[in-house]
């Protein structure tokens, strides 16, 4: 009996430590890999690499936030709704299976495939260019069962007492959802929200045949019909993470090797400016709604 | 009992998840302004029962009921649909609900969802529930706070007073006090009684003492069927039937 329990306490301190040594090892390759790509970002750093021309990045960052920006417009409320369908209005038969199994796989496709069928559909069926909206669509399919899945998951995970509590005084199933079960999902929604920001920011792939590979822009032209107009959505818009690569493999530019590596630095810290700000919001509005006491 | 108006009405009620019969052709009525307590041992169907009175078996799926249920009258399943039923017939669970919202938006809750904005009426409506459920010097102060941050009996409070926020006809707890230390326990059993002049109430308890302390009328569930049904003092003194008198004994359940 003390033998065994002798051994059960040496299994526990065992393995105690290994999995320290995993999670320990994993934030330190992490830290080492964000610090390199940061320092050496920064190391080279010139100030003309923050300008809107082609000596700078400010264009593709442009790009960048505004391809996000245009993908998330498309991406969230359909993803919410397609969450919200599927938690609280699906029901369990053939056609929802079938749904729930194409989410799935949606979910998994290769970006390279999403940003070629983009460029059939977006493209090439409407008879267009390579532009920042196509580049939006392509990315919203990415982003698409990534917000439907964690609204599904966020509202699967309520209490089912709210809902029976909010039917019970004559709520009908629309005023439940809309009124008490949505603004207490709407955390952990926006996480998902956000983290569909994050895939955004990085993609390159999907981005390739859709957004194009180049910015001509004029920041003196507000018209937005003009194709020179930053705010033109069907204008050709080359992002952040597409600019690396273009500079890695292709450029001319003799300094091309400092700003990508300066591109990678801010790309980094885009991300990791948008998971703290995620995690604030989160916060903030866990005590808004009084999930937290 | 026969001099009293009865507010519900059940003849032959008949309820079945899928194929399992969980009630077996009730009959009873349900007095007006009265504690209707229902006892039994757990799964003999109590709960079911008093989820047919409001609907909330609506929600699950599979069900069939069959018989009438009639709320003054009126067919709960047949002349009037299950969100009208429920503004009438209140519900208070056993674990408190409250949404995660302040005091104030859990109260008037049942009002925005009628469609009610009006600053004064809501104000108005909030203390008039919060003081019937007996805690508006409690809360007065924290109305904007969160409604999770109170204790277990101040919540469950809190959902009697949304309740009566709707000003329903009918309020039924389903053991709305097992969850509760024994302060909070008293309190809710005190504003049961206080509401009966107002309201009919319908508790559903595990606890026999709970039942002969405030319920004027008794029944006793057993597997799906209601043994007996009388006036309290009765049912707990001398029951007719074998089988009650095992229970309420201790003998079983």
């Amino acid at each position: 009996m003390k033998r065994k329990f002798e051994r059960a306490r040496a299994e526990n301190a065992v393995m105690t430590s290994v999995l320290y040594v995993f999670g320990i090892s994993a934030l330190i390759l992490l830290i080492i890999l964000c610090g390199y790509i940061i320092i050496k970002g920064f190391i080279s750093f010139e100030p003309e690499f923050l300008s809107f021309n082609r000596h700078g990045i400010g264009n593709q960052f442009f790009n960048t936030v505004y391809l996000v920006f245009l993908s998330l417009v498309i991406s969230a409320p359909l993803g919410i709704a397609a969450g919200i369908y599927l938690a609280e209005y699906s029901k369990d038969n053939a056609v929802n299976r079938a749904i729930r199994i194409c989410v799935e796989t949606l979910s998994s496709l290769p970006s390279i495939v999403v940003g070629l069928f983009g460029s059939l559909v977006f493209i090439e069926y409407t008879h267009s260019h390579w532009n920042l909206m196509a580049g939006a669509l392509a990315v919203s399919i990415l982003n698409l069962p990534l917000i439907a899945t964690t609204t599904e998951d966020a509202f699967k995970a309520l209490p089912q007492a709210y809902k029976k509590g909010s039917m019970c005084l004559g709520a009908t199933h629309w005023q439940t959802v809309y009124k008490v079960m949505l603004p207490a999902c709407m955390p952990r929604i926006i996480t998902g929200i956000i983290l569909a920001a994050g895939r955004g920011f990085g993609e390159a792939a999907a981005l390739l045949f859709t957004a194009g590979m180049s910015t001509d822009i004029n920041w003196g032209q507000w018209n937005i019909t003009s194709k020179l107009c930053p705010l033109n959505p069907f204008r050709p818009g080359e992002t952040l993470s597409l600019y690396i690569w273009v500079l890695r493999s292709e450029s001319i530019n003799p300094k091309a090797s400092e700003i990508a590596d300066f591109s990678g630095a801010v790309l980094i810290l885009l991300v990791l400016l948008f998971s703290v700000s995620a995690r604030l919001l989160n916060h903030y509005l866990d005590k808004k709604s009084g999930m937290t006491k | 009992m026969d001099k009293t108006k009865n507010i519900f009405e059940i003849k032959d009620l008949n309820f079945y998840y899928g194929k399992f019969q969980a009630l077996k052709n009730i009959n009873m009525n349900i007095a007006k302004n009265k504690i209707t307590a229902l006892i039994g041992p757990s799964g003999c169907g109590k709960s079911t029962f008093l989820k047919t009175l409001n609907r909330m078996n609506d929600l699950e799926e599979n069900i069939t009921v069959n018989g009438i249920v009639k709320l003054e009258d009126t067919d709960v399943y047949k002349d009037i649909d299950a969100i009208t039923l429920r503004k009438k017939v209140g519900m208070v669970f056993q674990q408190p609900n409250p949404f995660p919202k302040s005091i104030f938006e859990n109260v008037v809750y049942g009002l925005r969802v009628n469609g009610i904005k009006k600053r004064s009426v809501l104000e108005e409506t909030a203390e008039r529930s919060l003081r019937q459920a007996a805690m508006w010097d409690e809360v007065k102060d924290r109305l904007n706070k969160s409604a999770l941050g109170m204790s277990g009996g101040q919540q469950q409070r809190l959902c009697i007073a949304r309740t009566l926020a709707v000003n329903p006809e009918v309020i039924l707890m389903d053991e709305p006090t097992s969850a509760l230390d024994p302060i909070s326990t008293a309190k809710i059993e005190e504003l049961c009684v206080e509401l009966k002049e107002q309201y009919t109430v319908i508790i559903v308890t595990h606890n026999m003492q709970q039942a002969t302390r405030i319920s004027d009328d008794t029944a006793f569930f057993l597997l799906g069927e209601m043994i007996e049904f009388g006036e309290t003092d009765k049912i707990f003194a001398s029951p007719d039937d074998k089988r009650t008198e095992n229970y309420i004994t201790g003998r079983f359940g």
